[in-house]
């Protein structure tokens, strides 16, 4: 679904500032994997996610979504195809807009093939009520209120929600309950895991939780220095634990040490 | 103090300028940009309304001058999204440049008259033989029409993408939207509704001068922000019908003042004090009521 190859990036080149941010990743998703990323702050993360949604072009390498080349185009033309949602639930919504209004919004772009003047029917409203009374929380008694008026977790909720409305070939999930509090993340996390496997969503997520890297999904990726130094999936994965994956952690970037020092040795 | 024809001729001033407001009410309050071109646009209308009727053609007048005005803020747009000059410093260069362009269309004279060419009013006197509406109801079915068309429009998917951009840039640039072109879409079209407003109001009073549009940007503000003071809350709908009431509301009260002997020259300088008023207001209300619980808390702390 998802093909990453041999991509590079490196900020600011040239400068004391340079910081080589991916190195040669190359990435395979399966239709329907669900991947968790952990590693590091400054393991490259969240520079893996800009460079699959688009936000800065790789140096070099390439990318394909579900058979198509993206690695140039701007990141608004990918994004009708990727869901991404954030660490900070103000990102995703706009709060002056209705619950309804941001629906509409999400849905009106992600469905193909309509005119720019197309707007929501009854029968599309009465979907995203029946939508919101799926994720629980009340919100489809408060579709003409705007968002602004919603909690971190509502919002973080209602931007899964308009990600997923029209299933994305992609979803990518940057620690999106890492701002809520625990019961609230529990709760968006639990919504994540039955949403995505209800629509068999192809997805990435970031978490630093590694309890939850472990229990979600059926691969796990662990990246350090913009390179991905661990690659565990179904069997294997399942064997593991908590102590386990962070042995395997400090084994893995102890030994890329070790080689450094060789070389510069 | 008002009688009949001060009504008649604030309610068809307002209905016009209502236009304006509404323009704002997308570049200002949807889009948040402060739009600087609306004084020159609103000139353009004008000019450009004028020369056409002059030629013949008064109906044709209003589509011409809402392209001419659509190009104004497609040239705003293009500085600010494509170009990197900032937002509110590309509606100034693109009012500065239309000053020369509106002397250009009027023939490089600073007026133009219409006393003897027909107009669209004097065209529907003719047909309906005078009476009081004849200027009323092209005028209101014009603002109540363009209204209604803005109405539908921000709910279509090209509209709330326009209301997202304004709204959350951050989200906006995750999503499929391309902030530069809702942005230029956006401009395109308050502009070419500042030009129609300026397009009636130039065959209206029958003359177009050079400095209609001054000043503009700040009375459609006003009578935004009249309109939103009334309908404080509601969706899209109600604030867009806000900015037709709210601009036939300011009519009146310059028709008042004008009643009560002011003379016509102070009427921008009141303007100016309504919008500096009514923005900062809220501010000052808060600011104050801060001031109130902080001195509030020393006074409990001193005992």
């Amino acid at each position: 679904m998802l093909k990453l190859e041999h991509i590079s990036k490196t900020f600011h080149p040239g400068t004391v500032h340079e910081k080589r941010a991916l190195q040669d990743l190359s990435l395979h998703l399966a239709p329907g994997d669900f991947v968790t990323i952990v590693g590091s702050n400054g393991a490259g993360k969240s520079t893996l996610f800009n460079a699959i949604a688009g936000t800065f072009l790789p140096d070099s390498g390439t990318i394909t979504l579900a058979g198509a080349d993206i690695t140039d185009l701007p990141d608004f033309k990918r994004s009708k195809d990727i869901g991404r949602m954030f660490q900070d639930p103000l990102k995703g919504t706009a709060p002056n807009m209705t619950i309804e209004e941001n629906l509409a919004l999400a849905y009106l772009r992600a469905s193909h093939a309509k005119s720019p003047f197309s707007r929501v029917s009854k029968a599309d409203r009465e979907e995203f009520r029946e939508a919101l009374s799926r994720l629980g929380l009340g919100l489809e008694d408060r579709m003409r209120q705007p968002v602004g008026l919603l909690s971190g977790g509502q919002r973080q909720a209602l931007t899964l929600l308009m990600a997923t409305l029209v299933t994305p070939k992609l979803l990518l999930l940057d620690e999106h309950t890492a701002a809520l509090d625990p019961a609230t993340a529990e709760k968006v996390l639990a919504l994540t895991k039955s949403i995505v496997a209800e629509h068999r969503i192809t997805c990435l997520m970031i978490t630093h939780n590694i309890q939850s890297a472990l229990d979600l999904g059926n691969r796990t990726i662990m990246m350090s220095a913009g390179r991905i130094v661990l690659d565990v999936a179904d069997g294997q994965r399942a064997g593991l634990t908590m102590e386990d994956l962070l042995a395997l952690f400090r084994e893995k970037t102890a030994q890329k040490l070790d080689n450094d020092r060789i070389l510069l040795g | 103090m008002l009688n009949m024809t001060v009504i008649t001729s604030a309610l068809e001033l307002g209905c016009i300028y209502s236009l304006v407001a509404l323009a704002l009410f997308l570049s200002f309050r949807i889009l948040n940009i402060a739009d600087m071109t609306t004084d020159g646009s609103f000139t353009l209308g004008c000019a450009v309304s004028a020369t056409v009727a002059l030629a013949g053609h008064p109906f044709l007048a209003l589509p011409v001058a809402m392209l001419s005005g659509a190009a104004a803020g497609f040239i705003t747009a293009l500085l600010q999204t494509r170009l990197g000059v900032p937002s509110i410093l590309s509606g100034i260069i693109t009012n500065t440049g239309l000053y020369t362009v509106n002397l250009a269309v009027m023939g490089f004279s600073s007026n133009v008259n219409l006393l003897k060419a027909e107009t669209l009013f004097t065209v529907l006197r003719d047909k309906v033989g005078g009476g009081v509406l004849y200027r009323l109801a092209p005028a209101f079915v014009i603002s109540a029409v363009m209204c209604g068309a803005v109405i539908l429009f921000l709910n279509t998917r090209i509209g709330l993408s326009i209301r997202a951009t304004g709204d959350n840039p951050d989200m906006v640039r995750a999503s499929s939207i391309n902030t530069a072109f809702t942005i230029t879409l956006g401009l395109c079209i308050s502009n070419s509704m500042t030009a129609l407003s300026g397009a009636v109001l130039a065959q209206y009073q029958r003359t177009a001068d050079i400095n209609l549009g001054t000043g503009m940007v700040v009375i459609g503000l006003a009578s935004l922000i009249i309109g939103e003071t009334l309908f404080r809350r509601g969706g899209v709908g109600k604030k867009a019908v806000g900015a037709l009431v709210g601009s036939i509301i300011y009519r009146f009260v310059i028709a008042v003042a004008l009643r009560l002997d002011l003379p016509s020259e102070c009427l921008k300088l009141i303007s100016a004090v309504i919008v500096a008023l009514a923005i900062a207001g809220p501010h000052v209300s808060r600011r104050l009521a801060e001031d109130r619980r902080r001195r509030a808390a020393r006074q409990k702390g001193d005992r």
